[in-house]
């Protein structure tokens, strides 16, 4: 089975840290990410800019952009995309393309700011689509 | 992470928030701090104990509010009350805490907390000293090692600063949309004093860490005001100019021009950031100064190299912002980009008038000299670079202009007659 650990966090405590705080998590999270891809147990792992990078695109009809994160609270999260653009008006046309496809909710279109490949085996995919 | 170290993050961040409360609640910002300053001492005391609560601010103000609440009835020698019994019963704070303080009333709080720090009355170095201590938490010896001056004269100038920010009022009311927009534009001019404040300060670590709290009030604000372009402007150009700062001073201390920057020291994730916040403010269409100099710190960063830059839109940038916030020293930066454009001839023509108004600014008789230089008018250029050192802020700008005019006494022995424009 494949899991996705999603990571919560009061943003405004963790961006309120020293560098050297900052500096020392990732030291220690670098040990265990290590530990995980040598088992070959680690996929991709990204950090994400702040809430404030974020926009949300409501697909309502015509579809709303909005500055800021998603905040509502009737939705839960059901995946995730992540994609390669220039600009972020490239970016929520990719959103808007997926929202006439899959129309309601929203996605909230937030810029990465640590992406790790990870080293999961080839046939990792297998054991979700089998 | 520690204890201790996760509590002073979740104090720092949620003080804008308590202390705007608590200033709210009593009106009076000595009340309001030694409130917050007694909610910190019992945290430090009840969170390692109980843990952490899951909002720290409501926490905060709740606590904060009970603890002066009692002082000021003890003060009173009103009836005895159960004080301790009360105090140490904080379980539940949160509980109650959510459900009395509206969420609505944290933007304004936050807000009107960093509004009082702009008062017009207050000379920059005080709007920048209060901001430290009332919003930041920084400690007087933390400000004073910024400033360069003793503790107690820091101690002092805040004071002062606190006593002419309450004899002038606060307004207490819900502002109204137009003062909420004056309020942010005010606060935004205020954060960015802060900012250049830790900025021109290359060699002061003391003060080049403002620069880092600059930016995480700017976020604060952001997040209160999600769908302001002028500050998501202000953020991102504060992120892209300290992202360059690891490369603007070499290893004696040095000025390097950013032509001269080794671009891979520049922090890539703190310039994702900036233009992350740029493409989102540049679709409201609603352009501003911070969003026009943000633009330009973007298209510098975007180069990958000094040769590769984008000068002559960063000159239509420069000319964009001259007509929506002409000052001479728009006009001067602009000068900059029309000499790499058009040469140097043409920028002289551009800073020449401006010689009145910035008669005082180093950068003004620094380019200046630049460009006679270029222009070969030796003498004039060793005029103008002589006149720049004489007014240089800091030791590592007089060392780039002495430079310049050691260059220049190298290739010129004797003084030579101004030849001209070549």
């Amino acid at each position: 089975m494949l899991y996705a650990l999603l990571c919560y966090n009061a943003e405004d405590v963790v961006f309120s840290w020293t560098k050297a705080e900052d500096d020392a998590v990732m030291a220690r999270l670098g040990v265990v990410h290590d530990r995980l891809a040598e088992a070959g147990k680690l996929g991709p792992s990204l950090r994400l800019l702040p809430t404030t990078a974020a926009t949300t695109l409501r697909k309502s009809d015509p579809p709303m952009v909005i500055d800021g994160p998603f905040a509502e609270t009737k939705e839960q999260l059901l995946g995730f995309y992540v994609i390669d653009c220039e600009t972020l008006d490239e970016a929520l046309e990719i959103a808007r393309d997926l929202g006439r496809a899959n129309p309601g909710g929203a996605y909230e279109i937030r810029p990465i700011r640590l992406f790790l490949p990870g080293a999961l085996p080839a046939d990792a995919a297998e054991k979700v689509s089998a | 992470m520690t204890d201790l170290a996760w509590i002073n993050a979740a104090i720092t961040a949620a003080r804008p928030q308590a202390v705007g409360a608590l200033l709210r609640y009593f009106r009076d910002l000595d009340t309001a701090e030694e409130a917050f300053q007694d909610a910190c001492l019992r945290a430090m005391k009840n969170w390692p104990k109980n843990g952490p609560p899951r909002d720290a601010a409501a926490w905060l103000i709740m606590v904060g509010r009970n603890a002066a609440l009692d002082g000021v009835r003890r003060r009173s020698k009103q009836t005895e009350l159960p004080s301790e019994e009360v105090l140490s019963d904080l379980d539940d704070v949160e509980e109650r805490a959510a459900d009395r303080i509206d969420h609505a009333d944290y933007r304004d709080d936050v807000l009107r907390l960093l509004f009082i720090c702009c008062h017009p009355d207050l000379p920059p170095t005080q709007q920048i000293a209060l901001a430290l201590r009332i919003v930041s938490g920084l400690s007087v010896k933390q400000i004073a090692r910024a400033f360069l001056v003793t503790e107690a004269a820091m101690e002092q100038r805040i004071t002062r600063a606190k006593r002419q920010v309450g004899a002038a009022g606060v307004a207490f009311g819900t502002p109204t949309a137009v003062e909420r927009s004056e309020r942010v534009a005010a606060v935004l001019a205020m954060l960015y004093l802060v900012f250049n404040e830790g900025y021109s300060a290359g060699d002061n670590p003391a003060r080049s860490e403002l620069c880092g709290e600059a930016i995480r009030l700017a976020r604060l604000l952001l997040r209160l005001y999600q769908a302001e372009p002028e500050v998501m402007g202000l953020l991102a150009l504060m992120l892209i100019q300290h992202a360059r700062s690891p490369a603007r001073v070499d290893a004696e201390g040095q000025i390097v021009l950013l032509e001269d920057q080794d671009r891979s020291l520049w922090d890539r994730k703190a310039i994702a950031e900036g233009l992350a916040l740029i493409d989102k403010a540049m679709r409201h269409r609603r352009p501003g100064a911070y969003q026009i100099q943000a633009a330009i710190a973007a298209l510098h960063v975007r180069s990958a190299s000094a040769a590769e830059t984008d000068w002559a839109q960063i000159d239509r940038l420069y000319a964009t912002l001259e007509r929506l916030a002409p000052s001479p020293v728009v006009t001067l930066n602009r000068a900059v980009a029309v000499s790499k454009v058009e040469g140097p001839a043409a920028a002289l023509e551009l800073v020449e008038p401006l010689g009145d108004r910035l008669a005082g600014y180093f950068h003004f008789h620094g380019l200046r000299g630049a460009l006679l230089l270029e222009l070969g008018r030796s003498a004039a250029a060793r005029e103008a670079f002589d006149r720049a050192i004489s007014l240089a802020n800091t030791a590592a700008e007089a060392a780039h202009i002495r430079q310049h005019l050691d260059r220049l006494a190298a290739e010129h022995a004797p003084p030579q007659s101004e030849p001209g424009a070549a």
